[in-house]
């Protein structure tokens, strides 16, 4: 018997696309230990975002404080940490994000806790199956301590659905906050309307290939055709052509969307590594020995110049046909 | 400064997986240094040298649980410019994370760093655990994923700039502190000190970690390389994370070549139904 305390990132009044999919392994994680879901949102808007998170678990904390506005491992770990004890956790969890992957595992070494990182299964109450090697073998393993950390591949759990009643949202405090000489100086983002690159349904990428990141419009193009999202290889982001936030691979952001164009990609195994979970892969490569081709389901032996305008110009018809 | 640089050494990613007995068939694997770990070793020689007159300006210490082979490992670090380095005898199947961030909690400890620099992950288990395990073990802040680093002039504090989803966070953690280092981290001026001249460039194009010199491999062969045992360090080395099973993932069914742009538009969405 053991609850799950779920740690959710939310944006302004809901629930990340990413926090779904770790309620959807708490659920299970609850049926397997004989517990129940405990959402935990920390930071500023948690009390507003948590009346959203009660439509998918039972129980809701919020922790709210203005020391907490941006998050640091140094000052969330201990409240998870604390939290955990009060709710009678075997389980913490979360997504992960950048956020999941810094925080957890100073969350588990404050518990004393062993850890299952970035799993893609859960086979029994702490046995988890996980992708090591950049992905070319899976390894099954048993965690054994009392209380288990586990961060989820946001790409291989489903988004949860709403539960049949809303759970109880309740605001716990902050305890003593200590940011142990961390601060956060700035953040430097690209704002986009595209969908997130991690839950996209299409993504359209681009490789060194492409040349420089004037010539990425093309494939912005195609993405604003089909709402997709974009991506790089990681040649390409490290060339400066395109943001480093757009890099798909073991080092970058692993996707798994229905629809994956691979422009101008060679395919390095790094980059295989975050896109080989894709449901359909198209590659479009002048090289017809790319390694690109050896994953992707449909491929063109061409150069993006010549086949990117062909392309959203056919895809248009399609679209103008229905 | 001293910099204590924690190394793991990995099955060399360039070569094939293969199974054997339900694991991964480690028998005539070839060794190297992890490449995130190459890099924190690069990254901590930036901030400890003045790189236009080669001045050293503190100490870095590398440290690796391992086997005596493991001993390799750290050769290669101290030929890079390390100046001496620990092994702790252990095994990679009886070690965890766990276990091995209680281990160098100790070794940090012992040696009092005023920054421990590593790699984010492990490329053979891509657990991406133990610097955050250690910094909190410490109650240490923790700057993680490092694309960029530059150390204050007073060296009392350091700036991470950090590649997380929603794009670059700029970290100042207090030192001590811990960092760990993602790959771009050695592209030729991603490494500050206030020392070294800001305009100074480390290499061109992607940069990468520096070679050893034949200077530097004879010099390796002279640098202390302690040898303990983790029950030196008072670490109950019982893992809590035990591995059932390794399988490799199915292969994706061999792909076709089509000839041109409508052959393929008409096959994704009669076919694939994916448009």
């Amino acid at each position: 018997m053991g609850n799950i305390l779920a740690f959710c990132e939310f944006d302004g009044g809901s629930l990340r696309a990413s926090a779904l999919s770790n309620l959807t392994f708490a659920r299970q994680a609850a049926a397997a230990h004989g517990g129940q879901v405990v959402a935990l949102l920390i930071g500023a808007g948690a009390a507003a975002a948590g009346a959203a998170a009660a439509a998918y678990a039972p129980t809701v904390v919020t922790v709210e404080h203005a020391d907490l506005g941006h998050y640091l491992a140094e000052t969330y770990a201990p409240i998870v940490a604390r939290l955990a004890g009060e709710h009678g956790a075997t389980v913490v969890c979360a997504t992960a994000t950048s956020v999941g992957k810094d925080l957890l595992p100073r969350v588990a070494a404050l518990l004393d806790a062993g850890m299952a990182s970035d799993i893609a299964r859960m086979d029994a109450a702490n046995q988890f199956t996980r992708p090591i090697l950049a992905g070319n073998a899976s390894a099954t393993i048993e965690v054994s301590t009392p209380i288990v950390v586990v961060t989820v591949r946001q790409s291989e759990f489903p988004q949860a659905e709403p539960a049949g009643a809303a759970g109880t949202v309740t605001a716990a405090e902050a305890g003593a906050i200590d940011a142990k000489g961390a601060r956060i100086d700035r953040i430097e983002s690209q704002q986009s309307d595209r969908p997130e690159l991690t839950s996209a349904k299409v993504v359209v990428a681009g490789g060194r290939g492409m040349g420089n990141g004037d010539n990425f419009k093309v494939l912005e193009e195609l993405a604003d055709l089909l709402g997709a999202a974009m991506g790089a290889s990681r040649a390409a982001t490290d060339a400066g052509m395109v943001p480093a936030d757009w890099q798909v691979g073991q080092t970058g952001k692993i996707v798994a969307p229905d629809l994956y164009f691979a422009v101008a990609i060679s395919g390095a195994i790094q980059h295989l590594a975050g896109m080989k979970g894709s449901k359909t892969i198209v590659a479009i490569n002048k090289d017809p020995e790319a390694p690109i081709f050896q994953v992707a389901d449909y491929g063109v032996v061409t150069t993006w110049e010549k086949a990117m305008p062909e392309l959203i110009e056919e895809i248009k018809k399609v679209k103008a046909s229905r | 400064m001293k910099i204590l640089v924690p190394i793991k050494r990995v099955p060399d990613p360039e070569l094939k997986v293969k199974l054997k007995d339900g694991t991964i068939d480690l028998a005539g694997a070839s060794w190297v240094v992890n490449t995130f770990d190459e890099y924190a070793v690069e990254t901590a020689l930036r901030l400890r040298e003045n790189a236009a007159t080669g001045e050293s300006l503190g100490e870095v210490v590398v440290v690796t649980i391992g086997p005596d082979d493991a001993g390799q490992q750290l050769r290669s670090a101290l030929a890079m410019g390390a100046d001496r380095a620990i092994r702790i005898d252990g095994e990679d199947k009886a070690l965890d994370s766990r276990v091995v961030a209680a281990v160098l909690a100790k070794v940090v400890e012992a040696e009092q760093p005023d920054l421990v620099v590593m790699g984010k992950q492990a490329v053979d288990g891509d657990a991406n655990q133990v610097g955050q395990m250690l910094a909190g073990r410490l109650g240490w802040p923790q700057a993680t994923f490092a694309a960029t680093v530059e150390l204050a002039a007073d060296k009392g504090s350091i700036t991470v700039g950090r590649e997380v989803d929603a794009g670059v966070e700029y970290k100042t953690i207090a030192l001590p502190g811990v960092v760990t280092v993602d790959l771009r981290v050695v592209a030729p001026t991603s490494v500050k000190n206030n020392v070294t001249p800001a305009d100074h460039s480390y290499g061109t194009g992607e940069g990468g970690p520096r070679y050893a010199s034949l200077k530097g491999i004879m010099a390796a062969k002279k640098k202390p390389m302690d040898h303990k045992a983790i029950s030196d360090y008072g670490v109950d080395a019982t893992a809590a994370t035990r591995e059932l099973s390794v399988a490799l993932p199915p292969a994706r069914a061999a792909g076709q070549k089509v000839a041109d742009i409508p052959t393929l538009v008409a096959k994704l969405v009669d076919e694939a139904k994916a448009l």
